[in-house]
């Protein structure tokens, strides 16, 4: 219905929920109101998430870390996932990852440089976090592939960024995608920026959506801050892609709202002033007016989720602070199924203990 | 002369050669307006221009690529890539193609480029943003590949590959980046390259290192100065063409050697300054090898980093075994 309707050569994104909180009822996807609801409580307590991943690096409890504030309801986009599905992150699906199962503690362990936050929980096809821009997009491929092959009804969904876009493995992707009609959902969070790279100087076509049509499959292009397009995009993806009919891209238009990292500074790049403006689209807030306008908000019920949402993730970042030191001999777990005998030796010339704090060294501004 | 930080010596050196050659110019993700990820970069687009300070889109294999069309077509090109991990998607471009271009060409067109890239670990950062690949690189024919340890031979060693005509992959230890400065002359001075440089003289034992490592290897010398030991420390600064001549040289005068890189061990480039000093200075070794070297596991995240990555302690211990040998 979404992918027929609305042509990506147009430019004209699917928007269902507009920012002042009114919806299309007439676009409206199956996404009924109890479920609008579940979902603003979790985008909720994920942007608390994020907020304390950011609070932790300024404390120097945590490494870099890629915020996801603003993408909220792109990030929302992974709870359509079956449990079934593979999922295929970047380093900015915290969010997603959040609402796939996996333990906060464990994303905020990752972020603190601890390897052990990379393993994923038993029975989610989640991928690992990939930090080499469109990497992943190959693998979506490839796993879609293994489950057309082995008669699964399942899909693929990888997120990257409009960055990712110009990579050759994202472009080839797309093609070998295309070519083997996997069931490939390519989610492209258009947040604006690959950090200091606007959108406009990333690539000269109108829109990245339209680039599916190149490869034989269609594109469809949504506002990313609204949550019922995400709903109806997504679930219309996943139904075709699963039904075998092949591939099926979302561009999601979004705006970072953070750095984009926690090494960045994007006053470099962007002015106060567009970013006062960007916050004007923010997925929560329309939401949330949404649902106060239904009657199905209150300030009571924001509180209390606050409240317990604060109370989630203040446990997560203390699991995450308090867990045990990594073992150093962990350095030669995982490399090879079976290590080579000096890899064992090496092992026995690990130092007892880390440098002294002096000949330590600090990371560059 | 000025007390220079490498970023800042590195900034100068783009500085005046952006400035005095006109086919100089830059390209990368984010070197403009954001002035590189490190800064390396800064102001030099508002000083040139977008046209000469270019930001590319996300893609290394083309900004690989097209700077040697670049090259081919008359420019100069300095492409950065944002950290050695992401060189590997530039791989075929620099390693099939613009190492092989002369020979390709029968010498019609050899690319003089420059390759710059933030290289190794040490700052605490994600997957891929610590490495140190230099073996990958140094095994490709036609390719040199430089990486200095000091602000004084970053700003001279890159006006040097800028003007060296061959295609150069410049590695620069970042972690050391803001970590010391020294005096950098203002005026235009290269540094050769395919020369080691003598950082410390020492009759006792040779240590080799580059990088970030030269500071763990010097560091390791004083204190085994304090004990009447004097270590030679060789600063290898181009690590192909590798001036083995100049390790030679000093294992001859004093027997022992340790090699230290950040690199995995096993194949990495202690593994070949062994061999050649093995051909060369067989009979002046009074004592085996010595590797200090990363583990052949995969570079850890912050955590454990600092585990992985040699420092002094391990090499003081690998010149005490040697010398006791
Ligand atoms: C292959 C590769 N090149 C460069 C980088 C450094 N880097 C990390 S994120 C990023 C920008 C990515 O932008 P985009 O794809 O739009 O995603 P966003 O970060 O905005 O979510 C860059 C250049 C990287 N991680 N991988």
């Amino acid at each position: 219905m979404y992918f027929d309707r609305c042509d990506p050569l147009k430019g004209e994104p699917l928007s269902i929920l507009a920012p002042d909180g009114s919806l299309r009822e007439d676009l409206r996807p199956n996404f009924p109101d109890d479920r609008a609801v579940e979902f603003y409580e979790r985008m909720t307590v994920m942007r608390l998430a994020d907020r304390m991943a950011m609070t932790m690096q300024r404390e120097g409890n945590l490494g870099t870390y890629a915020p996801f504030y603003g993408q909220e309801a792109c990030q929302a986009s992974a709870a359509f996932l079956q449990p079934g599905d593979w999922l295929a992150p970047s380093y900015r699906e915290t969010g997603a990852l959040f609402l796939r199962g996996v333990p906060l503690a464990n994303l905020y362990r990752y972020w603190m440089g601890d390897e052990r936050g990379m393993l994923m929980p038993e029975g989610l096809r989640n991928l690992p976090i990939a930090v080499v821009v469109g990497a992943q997009a190959l693998h979506a491929v490839g796993v879609a592939w293994a489950m057309k092959l082995k008669g699964e009804a399942g899909a693929a969904a990888v997120y990257f960024g409009d960055g990712a876009s110009s990579q050759g493995d994202v472009h080839e992707a797309m093609n070998f995608a295309g070519v083997f009609k996997t069931p490939t959902v390519f989610i492209c969070q258009n947040n604006q920026f690959a950090i200091s790279l606007p959108r406009r100087r990333q690539t000269a076509a109108a829109t990245i959506a339209q680039r599916a049509a190149g490869y034989g499959f269609p594109g469809l292009l949504i506002d990313g801050n609204d949550i019922f397009a995400v709903a109806g995009a997504m679930q219309e993806a996943l139904a075709e892609a699963r039904a075998g009919l092949g591939p099926r891209f979302i561009e999601m238009l979004t705006y970072r709202l953070g750095p984009h990292t926690t090494a960045d500074d994007p006053r470099k790049y962007r002015s106060d002033e567009e970013l006062a403006e960007q916050k004007r689209f923010d997925p929560l807030a329309r939401l949330r007016v949404y649902l106060e306008n239904r009657g199905l908000w209150s300030r009571e019920r924001q509180d209390r989720l606050e409240a317990a949402g604060r109370a989630e993730v203040e446990a997560a970042a203390r699991a995450a602070l308090e867990a045990p030191p990594p073992d150093p001999a962990d350095i030669f777990s995982y490399v090879y199924r079976r290590p080579p005998p000096y890899l064992e030796r090496q092992r026995k010339e690990l130092p007892a203990e880390g440098p002294p704090a002096a000949a330590r060294v600090a990371a560059p501004a | 002369m000025a007390n220079l930080n490498i970023v800042s010596a590195l900034n100068q050196a783009l500085d005046q050669e952006l400035a005095r050659d006109p086919r100089v110019m830059i390209l990368g993700e984010d070197v403009g307006r954001e002035g590189g990820v490190f800064r390396v970069t800064d102001g030099l687009q508002k000083k040139y221009g977008e046209e000469r300070v270019v930001d590319t889109p996300l893609a290394e294999s083309a900004i690989v690529g097209t700077a040697l069309g670049l090259a081919v077509g008359g420019m100069l090109p300095v492409a950065e890539i944002q950290f050695e991990g992401f060189l590997a998607l530039a791989m075929d471009q620099l390693c099939n193609q613009v190492a092989r271009y002369r020979w390709r060409s029968r010498g019609r067109y050899g690319p003089a480029l420059v390759v710059r890239v933030p290289w190794g670990g040490g700052i605490h950062a994600p997957e891929h943003h610590s490495d140190s690949p230099e073996a990958w690189f140094v095994h490709v024919p036609g390719l040199v590949v430089v990486m200095p340890a000091t602000p004084y031979d970053a700003k001279g060693l890159l006006l040097a590959a800028l003007r060296s005509g061959e295609p150069v992959l410049f590695c620069e230890p970042k972690r050391i980046y803001r970590a010391l400065k020294d005096e950098v002359p203002e005026g235009d001075y290269t540094v050769p390259i395919g020369k080691a440089r003598v950082a410390r003289t020492g009759k006792d034992l040779t240590i080799v290192a580059w990088g970030a490592m030269l500071r763990e290897a010097l560091k390791a010398a004083e204190e085994l100065a304090a004990e009447n030991l004097g270590a030679e420390v060789i600063d290898l600064r181009t690590l192909s063409p590798m001036d083995s001549d100049a390790i030679v040289r000093s294992v001859r005068k004093t027997g022992r050697l340790v090699v230290v890189h950040e690199a995995p061990r096993t194949m990495g480039l202690a593994a070949e300054i062994a061999a050649r000093v093995g051909e060369e200075a067989l009979t002046s070794l009074l004592a085996p090898v010595e590797r200090v070297t990363g583990f052949d596991a995969v570079m850890p995240l912050g955590k454990l980093e600092d585990r992985y990555l040699p420092d002094y302690r391990r090499v003081l211990a690998a010149a005490r075994r040697t010398l006791a040998a």
